[in-house]
């Protein structure tokens, strides 16, 4: 079979390029990768980036072949599975995961045909390797409203992931907000390090709930923290990560953040097939779609959820920036003057806590 | 077919008088075949075409034209580390010395040798490299001392003590990957310096196109140095004779708290080595999840190839098929990952379960009239 040889002479001199792979006039046929650190059935970060990929598959029909690999370990074992993908003739392979940046970047260099897209990295060396992202602290902002408002104990929580700038763009931005509306609040911040890990999760929502907290945020991808609130019959309220857990909607969740990464999947796919494909650094927030705010529920008064959709509504029409000044550090050394809003490249490096946080970042 | 006359037959165990030398090495083979047919019977029921799928796992990696030269290699830098800690464990799995913790000296290896060669940067001399591969040993030792120690001294359990440190060790790990060994000038990103980058501390592939690294290498030295000491050293024979027979290797005037040291060390250093090998070679730098569970993976490797190293090595190359054509098959058939781990269960389970038939007799025996 002739592309199947041609394909074994690419695997022979790695580098070399493909028979049918990406060229400026475009394509008929395109195979379309993805690769996921968690399982596809999470109910969060990855079952999003899966939905983003079943669009792809309907928005082109029978012109694109998706293809898929779960839980793949962000470190050596990446690297070999997207050598692997780019062997078997995926035209756009997208990395879901800030792990897989060096990887990404490592394989690109070998491939230059084939497209490479990183999820929530920073890194693009070569020509191939374009990232997206999605400014996920905007839904934060929305979330730590309600979390000031809905608050008894003044006590709120936050499962980190990994003390990565995402992360903590998402946790100050929360507590900014929440302070905002309630000065007497106090944030407490467990790390679980890990994306995917339930029991690691539940673990670190019922530290929060030993702790006094009554609403939680999380940054990890599983049901786990829900499922953990929802056992204190009402007491505790939490939040939709990622995904909008909307079998949570009886229970604990007031809301959610939904990433929504199916238009930017069919854009970046339609593109390579049309030969209008070009390099990109995408941040796309609420305006842009990517970030949703799920359904407020009724155990949010009718005035808070008010207020929590204007303020979402404003953030969308760039009228409001989650990040505006006056803003400090938490050592008290200003960073926003007044009215002044964060610039994108503070925000992608951030490693401090805003005034008010008490705790540390894990050094 | 006939039916079985005086009230039909029945089957029996019969205990045999020493464990079957040709049941030993055919159960792995026997397990191995009835792994496939259980989990052809798994894919056939997730509706992917069970021989196409056996094909991607154990032929693709190996001979398919569009992948094999690549997946080759990548066989020797999956088994390597697994056939390094295994060889270890197998020691002193053999003296009956459960060292269940290597995932945690593989981790301080990695610390501790790492640590080393970022102390020096961005020196370059010839000595750093050699110098880490003796840190790693030494840091996977230290934290296999740990339960050998308290085990000799308080009598506790290691098996209780060497799986709960590598608890403490992923702690550490993460805390270092933030902390101490961050790279000053990634951004406030965790993680530490490139290792593979910086010249004098990495660990290449050393002829390019075979996957060929330092700790494939070490791998087959330990293969090799297990093998001697089992067959020829005075250790080996008092590792066999405390495994077989305990009160009969202290007449022989074996040691037991002496072999515990040793067994937990040797196993501790190597792990070490694993770690060391791969933070330096394939991983590339410490990371908060830098350990991928070579450590447990191991000890299936080792019992998969009945603790002698000859079935070590071919275990770990076994184990490394199962994970590279298992990632080929996920991508190429869509099976999914849960499937693909539960079919690496299935040998460990179909072997332990044969492993029935290197002590026993099955024996078809009439069933007596009475009752």
């Amino acid at each position: 079979m002739n592309r199947r040889t041609l394909l074994a002479t690419a695997a022979l001199g790695l580098g070399l390029a493909f028979g049918g792979a990406a060229s400026a006039q475009g394509m008929d046929k395109a195979k379309a990768c993805f690769v996921y650190v968690g399982p596809i059935g999470d109910g969060g970060w990855t079952y999003q980036h899966h939905q983003g990929a079943l669009a792809v598959q309907e928005a082109f029909g029978d012109k694109v072949e998706i293809a898929w690999q779960e839980n793949v370990p962000e470190g050596a074992d990446a690297e070999r599975v997207l050598t692997q993908m780019a062997l078997s003739g995926c035209n756009i392979i997208f990395t879901t995961s800030f792990g897989y940046m060096d990887a990404t970047n490592a394989v690109a260099a070998k491939f230059p045909d084939v497209k490479f897209e990183h999820a929530t990295g920073y890194k693009r060396e070569h020509p191939n390797v374009s990232t997206y992202n999605a400014r996920f602290y905007e839904g934060r902002a929305v979330q730590g409203h309600i979390a000031g408002k809905m608050t008894k104990s003044n006590k709120i929580g936050y499962i980190g992931s990994f003390p990565i700038p995402e992360v903590v763009m998402g946790i100050n931005s929360y507590f900014i907000h929440a302070r905002k509306v309630n000065p007497d609040v106090q944030l407490s911040v467990v790390w679980a390090f890990t994306w995917f890990d339930p029991a690691k999760e539940a673990d670190a929502a019922k530290a929060l709930i030993d702790q006094g907290v009554d609403v939680i945020a999380s940054h990890t991808d599983s049901t786990a923290p829900l499922a953990e609130a929802a056992k204190t019959n009402g007491a505790v309220i939490g939040f939709g990560q990622a995904s909008d857990m909307a079998e949570y909607k009886d229970g604990p969740r007031v809301s959610s953040i939904i990433d929504n990464w199916a238009p930017y999947y069919v854009k970046r796919v339609g593109a390579l097939m049309d030969g209008s494909y070009a390099q990109a650094d995408a941040w796309e927030g609420i305006a842009g779609g990517e970030v949703e705010i799920g359904e407020i529920t009724a155990v949010v008064p009718a005035d808070v959820k008010a207020e929590a959709e204007a303020l979402r509504d404003a953030i969308a029409a760039g009228t409001y920036h989650p990040f505006t000044g006056p803003i400090n550090k938490q050592d008290g050394s200003p960073w926003l003057a007044e009215g002044q809003t964060a610039p994108d490249g503070d925000l992608l490096g951030m490693n401090f806590y805003v005034e008010g946080i008490t705790g540390d970042i894990p050094q | 077919m006939r039916p079985v006359q005086g009230g039909g037959a029945m089957l029996r165990l019969e205990k045999r008088p020493s464990p079957s030398r040709f049941w030993q090495w055919a159960t792995p083979v026997l397990a191995v075949l009835l792994t496939m047919i259980a989990g052809g019977i798994m894919f056939a029921l997730l509706g992917k075409n069970p021989v196409e799928a056996l094909r991607t796992i154990f032929w693709d990696p190996l001979f398919n034209a569009q992948f094999a030269s690549y997946s080759r290699p990548q066989l020797l830098v999956k088994a390597g580390p697994l056939i390094l800690i295994a060889i270890g464990l197998s020691l002193g799995f053999r003296a009956g010395i459960w060292n269940i913790g290597a995932e945690g000296q593989y981790i301080m290896g990695a610390i501790l040798g790492a640590g080393v060669g970022l102390a020096f940067y961005p020196a370059e001399h010839w000595f750093i490299f050699p110098l880490m591969v003796v840190a790693g040993a030494l840091g996977g030792w230290a934290w296999a001392m740990i339960p050998a120690i308290l085990k000799t001294r308080f009598n506790t359990n290691e098996i209780l003590v060497s799986l709960l440190l590598v608890y403490v060790a992923q702690n550490i790990l993460a805390s270092m990957a933030v902390g101490l060994l961050r790279n000053p000038e990634g951004g406030g990103f965790p993680g530490s310096r490139s290792l593979s980058k910086y010249a004098a501390s990495s660990n290449p592939e050393l002829i390019a196109g075979t996957g060929m690294h330092w700790g494939v290498v070490a791998a087959f030295v330990a293969v090799i140095g297990a093998y001697v000491l089992l067959q020829r050293h005075i250790l080996g024979f008092h590792i066999k004779l405390a495994g077989q027979a305990p009160r009969a290797a202290r007449f022989a005037g074996v040691n037991p708290q002496r072999l515990v040291v040793l067994c937990m060390g040797i196993s501790g250093a190597l792990a070490g080595l694993a770690g060391l090998f791969e933070v330096t070679g394939p991983a590339g730098q410490i990371s908060i999840d830098f350990n991928v569970g070579y450590g447990f993976t191991a000890i299936i490797v080792a019992f998969l190839g009945r603790l002698n190293p000859i079935g070590i090595l071919l275990a770990g190359l076994l184990m490394a098929l199962t994970y590279i054509g298992g990632e080929l098959a996920q991508f190429m058939l869509g099976l999914p990952a849960a499937a693909i781990q539960a079919f690496q269960g299935m040998l460990l389970f179909f072997l332990l379960a044969v492993d029935l038939l290197t002590n026993y007799r099955v024996r078809l025996a009439a069933r007596k009239e009475a009752a």
